[in-house]
């Protein structure tokens, strides 16, 4: 985009601006080498509102993997002679003066596709245009170009994962990675680097942040471009040496923090998507001597992507009003239980042993965040998964606010079609995983004492076993905070209640608050799943979509949801 | 207020008391000139049963603002027809995010409507305001003749956390007043046996459905009353302490209608619980009577609860197995469920389900719903299984890891063979795994 003026700035210096928000790595950075291309100089810029780190939801851990990510930056990007340039406060009011003083005539950042960003981004483009700069847009966060997904669906996201990797299957491979930023790459672009560069541009230390670093202990997960690339290659090496692209089997060792885990480096972007999935297929091609790997070998890039897809287009993606792909439920407001779950104080050693290691080390299995997820919403304390959203915001290193709201209604069985009949259980899930109960140990130790048999229902150990192990029940650890088979049992009951009256506005339009009370119960086992069904009008006023064979799914509804497995005659009252 | 025109004139529901003032704008040579046809409509003529009519496709809120229009319309809207069938959601804000009933609409719908109301349901939130707020209304509706009752609680069960008596003296007043009650919701409430004596000494002709799992005041001496009295009873969900032999021979009495469907919750309370049996003698006079009865239930037991369970032949349709069951009594259903027609397992020791799977596909022969979660079936047990259940399986939920790669079949390819044999697409449940 070249606005006017612009022709004359060309003959004069061309002054670039970079601005990294995720994306934090000079691989695969194609925004960042159009920044450097042709131009006298670059200033690669970050912003931070110190006084908006104070009072947002993010913990000390996430804080401290951005910063660190940032050192690695102004670290990488000395070794090219320039520097980062770490600006407080905020972009809107901030650019205009930096597109003054700098002389800047050109603005580089990748694609960010979160509604937010989107509005943010607008706005920075209209005060660029305003000061005469051109603005430089790419795509490097995904694999694809969302909005492609979305067309190829006829205008709607995909909202079950199949359909997405059918989609998927249908577009043309993500592009290649751009090369790292070199010298060469460089040329002649230089960076004005003043004497104060540290004090006015540097990176902020976590104390500067209003943190208090006392007795923090070293990251488990240190952030940064550097430590993802070396990660990667272990990660890489470790399935080559395996010969095994298969999902691994979960066992107890599975939980702890892996040094070949890349989820947290993904999110903010130390590590682009593009290289792991391209460096996949070439070992996948290497060992396997086999052409087309299967798309489940990139099976955690896809599912991050699905839900970038899914809410691109949608502000209210992380809320359950408003939100047309979301079901409405009837949760529970209880700030004590919400409390206790997110203390880990909840009387099930499972659950609080996976909290402990969420809030101190940032990440956690994916098994775990379902079996803590699900205890929290439609398990057993039926509080809204946004409450729960907020708290893996605040303490998950790879959250971000796409994945972790889909995660979360997918998790809740707020979305996405999800069979509801499932629960975890606090205890035998856990028993299941590891059932020596090494984990719980690590995280809790006030339970070391208990033997494997009662160390995940402590409750439930003869006073004996509990005086032996130094650890009363009720005294020194909580007792469990609810009866699981019975909240189990409300809860699904409840869930089938929801799940009923949808159905039954199938067909009804709106006549919602007509429900014709009779005993002629409706018999879902009547009809066949998996034929396309008249869609009504569900929640909102969406437009209808027609399905044609070719697109549709196995579960051929749209915006109703699909039934679960329970056939049975149930009540209309 | 804006309605999409489409198609029917009289399906518009009107629009803004402006819209009634265009039509007059227009000259009255023009009126004279058009057609008879094309006379433009007066809406408020229309004829009351037309607005009945439309009004019923209308929510609430917006029959609400429709009745604002104009006194024939406010008119068309307190019509009795109207009002038949009403859901009462009580919440409050410190514990639930959704809105409430309107305090007023309520006020309005006891003082005006309250003979008109045939099907009422509660909803209410966790707190003890809304399941006594509940109680209040249900107290008022004295010249109601109810066909149908539900109380809902939508999270915690609040209405076990009111005083007692307050609940049972507003439930009687229904059940005295109604005289036809015909459906009965009253999952989670503290009813007890002498309100049901009251519910059937006024409700036995008309009793066709009684929900009450989880009324732990009920003894089976209590439900056995209302089995005998009222004949009609087509549907009953209740508890696994309520069930016994005599209740099981009392619904299968001649004068007793077919049941339709029977649902059993069997919850345990604390671990080792023992429960009692029931006798093949019974369900077999069930089934007699009954022959087409869909008999459905829950479980949610410590593995070695099942002791008393799937000994002998059951006439279990409908199966949910909500915490972890063994191999061992998966295998004892296999053998004794043989009108199963829905299994669900939530959850199994990592033991592969093989066998048992397949003895279920071939002894079950209604088996068309099927869900699996927490267990483990190797990739090639778990074909042999749908090519023996072949597409009468509509339901197959099966969560993803639950299949075992072998050397017949990997992940990947599975849901190949699979969808060859139900005759449709499918694939297993997936979880994110990001």
């Amino acid at each position: 985009m070249s606005p006017p003026g612009s022709q004359h700035k060309n003959k004069m210096a061309l002054n670039s601006i970079h601005w990294f928000r995720k994306g934090l790595r000079l691989h695969d950075n194609p925004a960042l080498r159009e920044a450097v291309q042709g131009a006298s100089t670059v200033r690669c810029v970050y912003f931070l509102d110190p006084w908006f780190a104070g009072s947002s939801n993010v913990g000390v851990n996430r804080w401290r993997f951005l910063l660190q990510c940032l050192e690695d930056l102004d670290a990488s990007l000395r070794k090219l002679n320039s520097r980062l340039f770490v600006i407080r406060g905020q972009p809107a009011n901030v650019f205009p003066r930096l597109f003054k003083e700098w002389k800047i005539s050109r603005l580089t950042f990748e694609y960010d596709s979160e509604p937010f960003g989107k509005e943010r981004d607008a706005a920075i483009k209209k005060l660029a245009m305003e000061a005469g700069v051109e603005v430089i847009v790419k795509i490097s966060h995904t694999l694809y170009d969302l909005d492609k997904i979305i067309e190829l669906n006829g205008g709607q996201p995909p909202l079950t994962y199949k359909r997405f990797q059918t989609l998927i299957s249908r577009l043309d491979p993500p592009e290649m990675p751009v090369e790292m930023l070199t010298d060469t790459l460089m040329g002649h672009c230089v960076t004005p680097v003043l004497e104060d560069h540290g004090d006015k541009y540097g990176v902020p230390s976590l104390e500067e942040l209003g943190f208090d670093t006392e007795g923090l202990p070293s990251a488990v997960w240190p952030g940064g471009e550097t430590e993802a690339l070396t990660r990667i290659e272990r990660h890489l090496e470790r399935k080559a040496w395996v010969a095994n692209f298969e999902r691994p089997r979960m066992n107890a060792n599975s939980l702890l923090a892996s040094p070949t885990g890349l989820s947290p480096y993904l999110r903010f972007g130390c590590l682009s998507c593009r290289l792991f999935y391209f460096k996949l297929t070439d070992l996948y091609r290497k060992v396997k001597k086999n052409s087309s790997p299967p798309l489940s070998l990139y099976g955690q890039l896809l599912w991050r992507e699905f839900f970038y897809t899914a809410a691109t287009n949608n502000p209210r993606f992380d809320k359950m009003e408003g939100n047309p792909i979301c079901v409405r439920i009837p949760w529970d407001k209880n700030p004590e239980a919400l409390a206790k779950w997110a203390e880990a104080k909840t009387g099930f050693p499972w659950i609080d042993a996976i909290m402990t290691q969420l809030r101190q080390e940032g990440w956690i299995h994916h098994l775990a965040r379902h079996a803590v997820a699900c205890f929290l919403t439609r398990g057993d304390l039926w509080i809204s998964w946004e409450e729960g959203m907020k708290v893996f915001e605040e303490l998950l290193l790879d959250a971000d606010w796409s994945v972790n709201a889909g995660s979360w209604m997918w998790l809740s069985c707020s979305s996405f079609f999800q069979q509801f009949f499932h629960c975890y259980c606090p205890v035998g899930f856990g028993r299941r995983t590891d059932p020596n109960g090494d984990f719980i140990r690590r995280y809790l130790p006030v339970l070391r004492g208990f033997p494997a048999k009662f160390i995940y229902d402590p409750w439930n150990a003869p006073e004996s076993v509990q005086a032996a192990a130094k650890c009363i029940i009720g005294v020194h650890y909580p007792k469990p905070m609810v009866h699981h088979a019975e909240a189990s049992r409300l809860n699904i009951e409840r869930m089938k209640q929801i799940y009923q009256q949808l159905s039954r506005y199938r067909g009804l339009g709106t006549r919602s608050e007509n429900m014709k009370l009779t005993s002629s119960s409706v018999v879902f086992s009547a009809r066949s799943v998996g034929e396309p069904r008249s869609n009504r009008k569900w929640q909102t006023d969406r437009p209808q979509r027609r399905w044609t064979a070719a697109s549709a799914p196995a579960a051929a509804w749209y915006m109703t949801p699909q039934l679960p497995v329970w056939t049975e005659v149930r009540f209309t009252v | 207020m804006k309605r999409g025109l489409q198609g029917n004139e009289q399906e518009d529901g009107g629009g803004t008391s402006g819209g009634c003032q265009k039509t007059l704008k227009r000259s009255r040579k023009q009126r004279r000139e058009k057609d008879l046809e094309d006379e433009e409509v007066r809406w408020e003529c229309l004829p009351q049963e037309i607005l009945l009519h439309v009004f019923q496709y209308l929510p609430l809120l917006d029959r609400a603002f429709a009745s604002q229009v104009c006194r024939g319309w406010n008119e068309a809207f307190h019509m009795p027809e109207l009002w038949r069938c009403f859901e009462f959601e009580l919440n409050q804000p410190a514990s639930s995010y959704l809105k409430a009933t309107h305090p007023d609409l309520i006020k309005q719908i006891i003082k005006r409507h309250s003979d008109h109301l045939q099907y009422v349901s509660f909803k209410v939130d966790s707190s003890r305001e809304s399941a006594e707020a509940a109680c209040d209304i249900l107290s008022q509706l004295v010249n109601c003749s109810l066909k149908t009752l539900g109380l809902i609680s939508t999270a915690r069960p609040s209405f076990m956390e009111m005083p007692k008596s307050h609940f049972i003296s507003a439930l009687t007043v229904v059940f005295v007043n109604s005289k036809s009650l015909s459906s009965l919701k009253i999952d989670d409430t503290p009813v007890d046996d002498p309100s049901l004596k009251v519910l059937v000494a006024n409700n036995s002709d008309t009793l066709k459905l009684l929900k009450m799992s989880s009324c732990p005041h009920v003894s089976p001496a209590g439900i056995l009353c209302v089995a005998d009295q009222c004949h009609g009873l087509r549907e009953l969900a209740l508890n696994y302490h309520l069930l016994s032999d005599e209740l099981l021979i009392a619904l299968s009495s001649e004068k007793h209608v077919h049941l339709e469907h029977l649902r059993i919750d069997v919850v345990s309370e604390n671990p080792g619980q023992q429960f009692h049996t029931i006798k093949k003698s019974s369900w077999d006079a069930m089934k007699r009577h009954s022959p087409k009865f869909n008999l459905v239930m829950y479980f949610y037991l410590y593995e070695d609860e099942f002791g008393p369970f799937f000994r002998d032949e059951i006439p279990v349709t409908h199966l949910y197995f909500g915490r972890s069951v063994s191999k061992d009594v998966l295998g004892r259903v296999g053998l004794n469920c043989p009108r199963l027609v829905e299994l669900v397992v939530c959850a199994n020791g990592l033991r592969p389900l093989d066998e048992e799977l397949i003895r279920i596909a071939q002894r079950c022969t209604q088996l068309s719903a099927i869900g699996l979660g927490e267990c483990e079936v190797s990739c090639s047990a778990f074909v042999e299984f749908v090519k023996m259940c072949g597409d009468r399986l509509t339901q197959l939920s099966i969560m993803e890891e639950v299949l075992v790669p072998d050397h017949r079949y990997g992940l990947d390819d599975i849901h190949w063979e699979v969808s060859k044999h139900l005759g449709r697409v499918w694939f297993p449940d997936m979880m994110p795994t990001w």
